[in-house]
């Protein structure tokens, strides 16, 4: 099976770029997995802390100041709040900056596969900061590391704590609730199911609601709150051992979190999670309907590694179906979007040198009309995968009206359309789109056909 | 107008002086622009000139159109006996009869033969000849224009809408403004994507749709209606710079690449041309006596009409002129005749004249720039030959 550097880009990085050559091998393919699981000024969760304290603290001051004090705080927050709103818009101008400098794309694709499969949606300004640091401090450095660590990260992590209620979950026996009856603390099961239904099992896995609610009781005790830096409350603990498909974690002494681990590695180490993921990652990478070859490959790779990313992702990469099915995927808004900015000549750097308020017009806010508002997807299920999803007539119309007005706004010289196919698509252009693009009436049409065909929209 | 948005954005080298440039001292300069306004339209997709200006009084039209440009029996507005007006432009025979129309019916750029818009564009924007390759024609020859007057200001052009304006591009400062308005889909562009469309069921069915909202706008315009209001908006904008401090405008108008249907394909170009040009008028009041518009096509199209009803890619075309300024009521330069004989490649148009040397008059007549500029700077390599005198 040979290689090829132009499916490869198209189908599992953001497409070819005119500065760049596509990856000439699958080695090429991992370094630019490597280069994603880097830290670039990443967002901590320290800083997400920094900016509630100051939000605290103005609020604090706005509810005792009298007078003219009041109205000054009330000035200061609200300069304070369009400073924390610009700093998450900033957040998403630089996820899509480094997926258009990513060279090969790959690392950036599985940032955002890995990071849709630990989905956390909505919330304030505050939660988007803090789903921020989930990608960054959760996902990034776990990309060519083990599943296990990668779940265990995120799923601690204070933004998946929240979104799925785990940090106001208590065991119905801990001491906390024991000591305050009247406030009838108790269980919520969120985060468990989703556990196991989504992260890891997968909801065709051997197991029972039984071990969704003793998985729920074993999570007590993760919390999070922005005045303290405690992620595990052993007072919020269920005492006593729990049962999860059939192993006994915890017994008579004090709640730990290293249960938590043990029952997060024996849930990553799982014979369904192998297969889960490996499907999971064909859908994705492949084809809506991926050949049952394929999921069986990467299940033994993910199985014989002990759940190794970086050998998954390997495989993948060197997977013969990945050219077989091509044009089986469509791309999402987002990646719609990077692979044009990279068809259009630009680079990391000239992401980031665009006004922010040029950024949100034209890249952030478009997503929306194009059915991808980001970073709030419907559930904990993450984007829809299937091509019909995005093919809607009100999606598709956002993608044409994207393709004839912005361009034209975002590069000083819009270049020569023929040029344009070769440079996006190379070899891979219909005949049907190869008779269209001359035909265009001026330069902005003939990269709008391109932008806005078939071609181009699916990978 | 006041509640739309205005993204105004100036050209990429705006900070470069005009007076660095190392044109200035070594030409003449020309006069300071004054109180004289230029509007140049590109009608991108090559507009039928024998469609718009139907020279009917040849006996050849007949053989070569059977549906096609029927002259006045068909609806089109006789003008002067021999040519009569395509019955979509009927709002602007007002100014025909007050000498504010006119047209030049066989014209070209020296480009020749391979006949593509996006080529034949360039060539017309960057006012060369075929001596330098298209990679080369980066500056547009309103820009070259500009580099050669003194006094002017980032102010002096703009370029308007969403097409870039090559025309205008180039060191020496100009601005640009497209309104956040959708743009709707020219009707080649429709018919494009739908055969793009047609191999992939899943955009075939959503794509009809998806064309429809497109054509409806999906950003907010604040422009009255109708299926012309992207182009108001522009005329508009232009008059509304016009009137202040700009001297030279210039836009694009798209829709002409009639390959089939044409008779309803430019019926719509030709409505917004024709409220381009009234817009202006409207917006201009008292200044429109100042003004000179030229409307300019890549190329012409094929004498002959096709076999759907429409007409291919061809060589000589028509230009128009419109404004207060303009010697109009008459068609300017030769009628190279339609037959067979007559016609360039034995199928389009003959061009009888360059048509830069039309640019290049009116520049003169406008601006002053002296001839030997205008021949070796901002056309280079033209031979302007006689005036035409389109200027009053």
């Amino acid at each position: 099976m040979t290689f090829d550097p132009q499916i490869a880009a198209i189908r599992l990085g953001y497409g070819l770029s005119p500065l760049t050559a596509p990856p000439a091998t699958a080695g090429d393919l991992l370094d630019s997995v490597r280069l994603a699981g880097m830290d670039q000024d990443p967002m901590r969760m320290r800083r997400v802390r920094r900016v509630q304290d100051r939000l605290v603290k103005l609020n604090a001051r706005m509810k005792n100041a009298q007078g003219a004090e009041k109205a000054d705080t009330r000035d200061r927050k609200r300069a304070y709040q369009r400073k924390i709103r610009d700093l998450e818009r900033q957040l998403v101008q630089r996820r899509i900056a480094r997926a258009v400098g990513d060279p090969a794309g790959f690392g950036e694709r599985l940032v955002q596969f890995w990071s849709d499969h630990f989905t956390v949606s909505g919330g304030g300004l505050q939660q988007m900061l803090m789903a921020a640091s989930l990608v960054d401090e959760a996902i990034r450095p776990h990309l060519s590391g083990r599943f296990a660590d990668m779940m265990f990260a995120a799923e601690t992590h204070p933004r998946m704590l929240t979104y799925l209620d785990q940090a106001r979950s208590f065991g119905p026996n801990s001491t906390i609730a024991r000591r305050q009856q009247n406030r009838e603390l108790g269980l919520n099961e969120n985060l468990a199911r989703e556990m196991i239904e989504l992260h890891s099992l997968g909801v065709a896995g051997d197991y029972t609601q039984t071990d969704v609610r003793q998985l729920a009781k074993l999570l007590t005790g993760l919390t999070y709150n922005a005045r303290k830096d405690q992620s595990f409350r052993p007072g919020m603990a269920e005492p006593g051992a729990e049962t999860v498909l059939g192993r006994s974690y915890g017994g008579d002494g004090p709640a730990r979190l290293a249960d938590i681990r043990a029952v997060i590695d024996d849930l990553a180490g799982h014979e369904d999670t192998a297969s889960h993921l490996a499907r999971k990652l064909a859908v994705h990478f492949v084809s809506d309907d991926p050949p049952a070859g394929l999921i069986g490959r990467l299940a033994a790779v993910y199985r014989e590694t002990d759940g190794d990313l970086g050998m998954l992702s390997a495989a993948l990469a060197e997977a013969p179906e990945v050219a077989a099915h091509f044009r089986a995927k469509m791309r999402q808004p987002f990646d719609f979007l990077v692979a044009a900015l990279r068809g259009l000549g630009f680079d990391r750097d000239a992401v980031m040198a665009l006004p922010l308020r040029e950024a949100h017009a034209r890249l952030i806010n478009p997503l929306k009309g194009m059915g991808q508002d980001w970073g709030r997807p419907r559930g904990p299920d993450g984007w829809p995968e299937a091509a019909e999803s995005w093919v809607t007539p009100q999606g598709l119309a956002t993608r044409i009206d994207w393709a004839m007005r912005h361009p034209a706004k975002l590069v000083a010289t819009l270049p020569d359309p023929r040029s344009f196919l070769i440079s996006t698509l190379g070899d891979t252009a219909s005949d049907a789109l190869r008779w269209a693009v001359p035909k265009a009436e001026s330069a902005r049409e003939g990269l709008a056909i391109i932008l806005a065909s078939s071609d181009f929209n699916r990978r | 107008m006041l509640s739309r948005r205005l993204f105004l954005k100036s050209s990429a080298l705006i900070g470069c002086s005009a007076a660095a440039h190392p044109l200035l001292s070594s030409i003449a300069l020309a006069s300071a622009p004054g109180e004289n306004r230029l509007v140049v339209i590109i009608l991108r997709g090559a507009m039928d000139g024998l469609d718009v200006f139907q020279p009917y009084g040849d006996p050849h039209l007949r053989a070569l159109r059977r549906t096609l440009s029927p002259g006045p029996d068909g609806g089109a507005l006789d003008l002067d006996g021999f040519f009569a007006l395509h019955p979509a432009l009927a709002p602007l025979m007002p100014l025909w009869r007050a000498g504010e129309l006119g047209f030049a019916p066989a014209v070209s750029t020296p480009y020749r033969d391979k006949r593509s818009h996006f080529d034949g564009q360039d060539m017309l924007e960057a006012g060369t000849g075929t001596d330098l390759a298209l990679y080369q024609q980066r500056d547009g020859w309103l820009n070259r224009l500009l580099q050669t007057m003194p006094n002017i200001s980032s102010e002096t052009a703009y370029s308007v809408g969403l097409e870039k304006m090559r025309i205008l591009g180039g060191p020496a400062p100009s601005k640009s403004w497209a309104p956040e308005a959708a743009f709707s889909l020219s009707p080649q562009a429709q018919r494009l994507l739908e055969r793009v469309y047609h191999d992939d069921p899943l955009f075939r069915e959503a794509g009809g749709q998806a064309m429809e909202i497109v054509s409806e706008g999906i950003g907010t315009i604040h422009e009255d209606g109708g299926p012309t209001r992207d182009t108001r908006a522009l005329a508009r904008f232009a008059a509304d710079r016009l009137s202040a401090g700009t001297r030279i405008a210039t836009f694009s108008i798209s829709g002409w690449d009639s390959h089939a249907r044409q008779s309803k394909v430019i019926g719509r170009a030709l409505d917004r041309l024709s409220d381009a040009i009234l817009t202006l008028r409207e917006g201009l009041g008292r200044t429109w006596m100042k003004t000179t518009v030229l409307a300019m096509t890549e190329f012409g199209r094929t004498a002959a009409e096709n076999g759907t009803g429409g007409t291919d890619h061809g060589t000589g075309g028509a230009l128009l002129m419109a404004g207060g300024a303009v010697r109009g009521g008459r068609a300017m330069g030769r009628w190279p005749g339609l037959a067979e004989g007559d016609l360039y490649a034995g199928r389009d148009l003959m061009p009888v004249r360059d048509i830069r040397a039309y640019a290049a008059w009116a520049l003169h007549d406008l601006y002053g720039v002296r001839r030997e500029v205008l021949e070796g700077t901002v056309f280079p390599g033209l031979d302007m030959e006689d005036n035409p005198r389109i200027l009053a």
